[in-house]
């Protein structure tokens, strides 16, 4: 079963165009038969597709809505009530794309921590794994500059802190003092700051795919990982993607979709800010200024510092930090099903990574549990980079691990016998 | 046992996520500040649907009352058809108001009668104007104002209308013992800060509605905050409506879905297909 098999059109026709472009047998062997894939794989394998999924959904959606939407200031939150008013199904597409981005930021970090659980940044992966942090650093600019669009209180003032945090640069001779006003287009946060977020807004979803069709291209090169992180040898690990993992992927799509729906049609505003439902007004700043939810972890980490530049180096050290997984994990086993210690750790940096979120949403000041937010944010990101210097790499190499199966397919009778 | 712990891992991390962004938005209660109640209006929940004769008679607390001092810049008078109004009756709301945006054949500004496709018009020429009337506050444009009102949390959610019923019954004639109230302000107790620059605007009988129903103020601020509801989000109903078929859709073809996986991975997933002495 495991031996690839190749598209040979049977029909002429096919068969004529196939020898000279050959772009059938080219989706045959990524998404169709041709493709095999570890028979074991869980549900967790199901979020890289349901990422492209939500990428697909945003582009769409986006040009639909770039469509009727007014990169102006005084019109642009008048446009996307417009839209939401008056374009046949526009309140549908608006609320699809606004809770999509949303959407796709779970799908994404789920995804990337399947990676973590798994292992599935180690050796011969590493250069997918670079991919997919690059995917993440475009998502984030995008969703960023997006969320600037609908020209809100949280858009405007939103742009005017993420974008002052350059000023922490201002020490680079030459560029420094310039960065923030060139980002910026002018002094402030106005017309010029939309039009160019409004281009690159565009423009980044597209870069995106290009990156994504790489991330592919890398991961097709050693296949998927596994559960059991032990690589597929023998004759029965594997099976052809299409029928097995085209009817998983479909049902897991099926079930995200309800999630989805559920909050496009009964919750559009959730994951909102109340305060974006009222035009962007520079004489009058809100009570608390927060990102998305998507970014709080790592606004948390920014105002741990109160070192303007060692904030934002720390912001974006958190996530390079990524890149390093490779070297940092020097277990010998990738999947964390046979490192209990590592286990542990991880589902406290999961869980850390999520009191992060809530801190990032709270002012510094604020009393909690009896002492200051601001330390229990620095307690939160000590144990995040923690985890990567310390833990990671002295867990890794010093754990006892339990057995681990001969093979999947093994592993898999072995399964069925027990019950 | 495997399987166990896996899932005790993702339990935790889902109730941690549960409860620490339960009062994620409903943080925003300030000291002194009461906390509105549901009036439980029929937009809200799953099955919402626009309650018709309320929002006609709010559109006329809106006009007779409010529109003296907020504007309603995104609402055109043809979308008051979803509220019930036949054409006609539109129209001839549209005409109790004068525009002057055109000019006729010799360039000279003409004053026009409204029609279905013009905009309710705003009070003030503005902003400045409309400081100046209000002892330099700003009264908000009513298109949006219940959705910059609402804060959502997983448990417990204040919803905008049931903010701006407070709002209209929360004023206090005199301000409680102790309160410093600042000149041109009015104690209310629902309003961030306590201290409002809008005198209490409804009061019982403030307008005589057209359908007899009798105009007590909590009615016409219950009324009219509806009203507002269906302003801000008035393709509410579609969506929960299209959002129904769409759940009950996805529901069942997402079961077939899972008798096609399993039907698919039957003999795979028992490992039938293994031949043990080849391993
Ligand atoms: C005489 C002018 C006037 C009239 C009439 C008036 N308002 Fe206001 N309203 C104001 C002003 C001024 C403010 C701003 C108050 C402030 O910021 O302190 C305001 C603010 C508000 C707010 C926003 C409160 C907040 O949370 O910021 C709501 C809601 C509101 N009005 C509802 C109404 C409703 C409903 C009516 C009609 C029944 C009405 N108003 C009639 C002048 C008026
Ligand atoms: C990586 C994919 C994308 C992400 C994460 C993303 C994210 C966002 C976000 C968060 C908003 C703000 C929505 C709101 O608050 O209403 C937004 C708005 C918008 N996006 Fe995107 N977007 C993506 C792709 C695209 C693409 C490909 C286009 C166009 C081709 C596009 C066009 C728009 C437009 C026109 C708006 C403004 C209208 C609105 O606010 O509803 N987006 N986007």
């Amino acid at each position: 079963m495991a031996s690839e098999k190749k598209f040979e059109p049977t029909n002429p026709t096919l068969k004529w165009v196939e020898d000279r472009l050959p772009i059938m047998g080219l989706i045959y062997s990524s998404l169709g038969a041709g493709y095999s894939a570890p028979r074991n794989l869980n549900y967790w394998w199901n979020f890289g597709v349901l990422a492209g999924f939500m990428m697909m959904v945003q582009i769409i959606t986006g040009i639909v809505l770039a469509m009727h939407y007014v990169p102006n200031i005084e019109l642009a939150f008048d446009s996307v009530q417009h839209i939401r008013r008056d374009v046949n199904y526009g309140w549908l597409i608006q609320a699809i794309h606004a809770n999509g981005a949303s959407m796709f930021f779970i799908v994404v970090y789920v995804h990337i921590l399947r990676g973590f659980y798994f292992g599935s940044y180690k050796s011969p992966r590493e250069i997918l794994w670079f991919l997919g942090i690059i995917i993440y650093l475009i998502m984030m600019a995008t969703g960023f500059m997006g969320y600037v669009l609908p020209w809100g209180q949280m858009s405007f003032w939103g742009a005017k802190v993420i974008t002052s945090l350059f000023s922490a640069f201002d020490f680079i001779p030459f560029i420094g003092g310039g960065i923030v006003e060139w980002l910026r287009g002018g002094f402030s946060v106005g017309q010029p700051t939309l039009n160019r977020f409004y281009s690159l807004h565009y423009l980044l979803p597209f870069v995106l795919v290009g990156v994504v069709i790489l991330h592919v291209w890398a991961l097709h090169i050693p296949g998927s990982t596994n559960p059991l992180g032990i690589d597929a040898k023998g004759p029965y690990d594997k099976i052809p993607f299409h029928p097995y993992y085209t009817a998983k992927d479909a049902f897991g799509l099926g079930v995200f979709i309800i999630f989805f729906a559920g909050f496009v049609f009964y919750m559009p505003d959730f994951l909102g800010h109340p305060d974006n439902y009222i035009k962007a007004n520079p004489l009058v700043t809100p009570e608390h200024i927060v990102p998305e939810w998507y970014y709080l972890p790592f606004y948390a980490i920014l105002r741990v510092i109160p070192d303007k530049l060692m904030g934002v180096v720390a912001m974006f050290s958190s996530i390079l930090i990524l890149f390093a997984m490779p070297w940092l994990d020097g277990a010998r086993i990738r999947s964390m099903q046979f490192r209990p210690l590592s286990k542990f750790f991880f589902w406290i940096f999961v869980v850390n990574g999520l009191f992060l979120g809530f801190l990032g949403q709270k002012p510094t000041t604020d009393i909690m549990m009896g002492v200051e937010a601001l330390l229990l944010a620095q307690l939160s990101t000590a144990y995040y980079f923690g985890y990567f210097i310390v833990i990671m790499p002295l867990v890794s190499r010093m754990e006892t691990t339990k057995p681990v199966p001969t093979s999947i397919a093994a592993a898999v009778l072995d399964a069925n016998k027990k019950g | 046992m495997m399987k166990y712990i896996k899932i005790k891992g993702l339990m935790a991390t889902i109730a941690s996520a549960t409860i620490l962004f339960s009062g994620a938005s409903v943080n925003a209660a300030e000291e002194g500040m009461m906390h509105p109640e549901s009036n439980g209006f029929t937009s809200t929940g799953i099955f919402g649907k626009f309650d018709i004769p309320s929002l006609q008679r709010g559109l006329q607390v809106y006009i007779e009352v409010c529109s003296a001092c907020h504007s309603m810049d995104l609402v055109a008078f043809r979308s008051l058809e979803d509220i019930g109004y036949n054409i006609d009756e539109v129209k001839a709301i549209a005409a109790e108001y004068d525009y002057e945006d055109t000019f006729d054949d010799d360039g000279e500004l003409i004053t026009r009668s409204g029609i279905p496709a013009d905009y309710f018009p705003a009070p003030f020429a503005n902003e400045k104007a409309a400081r100046a009337s209000n002892g330099g506050a700003m009264p908000p444009d009513f298109s949006t104002l219940i959705k910059a009102r609402e804060h959502l949390g997983f448990f417990s959610s204040t919803y905008g209308e049931d903010y701006v019923v407070a709002l209209m019954v929360g004023y206090e004639e005199d301000a409680p013992e102790g309160v410093e109230m600042n000149e041109g302000l009015y104690f209310n107790h629902y309003f961030a800060g306590n201290q409002i620059a809008m005198a209490p605007p409804l009061f019982d009988d403030i307008v005589e509605y057209a359908d007899g129903t009798p105009a007590t103020l909590h009615q016409t601020a219950y009324d009219v905050a509806n009203f507002m509801a269906w302003a801000s989000d008035p393709t509410m109903q579609e969506r929960k409506e299209m959002g129904l078929k769409v759940m009950l859709f996805m529901f069942v073809f997402v079961i077939l879905l899972y008798f096609t996986n399993k039907r698919v991975w039957r003999k795979v997933k028992k490992g039938e297909d293994i031949d043990p002495s080849k391993l």
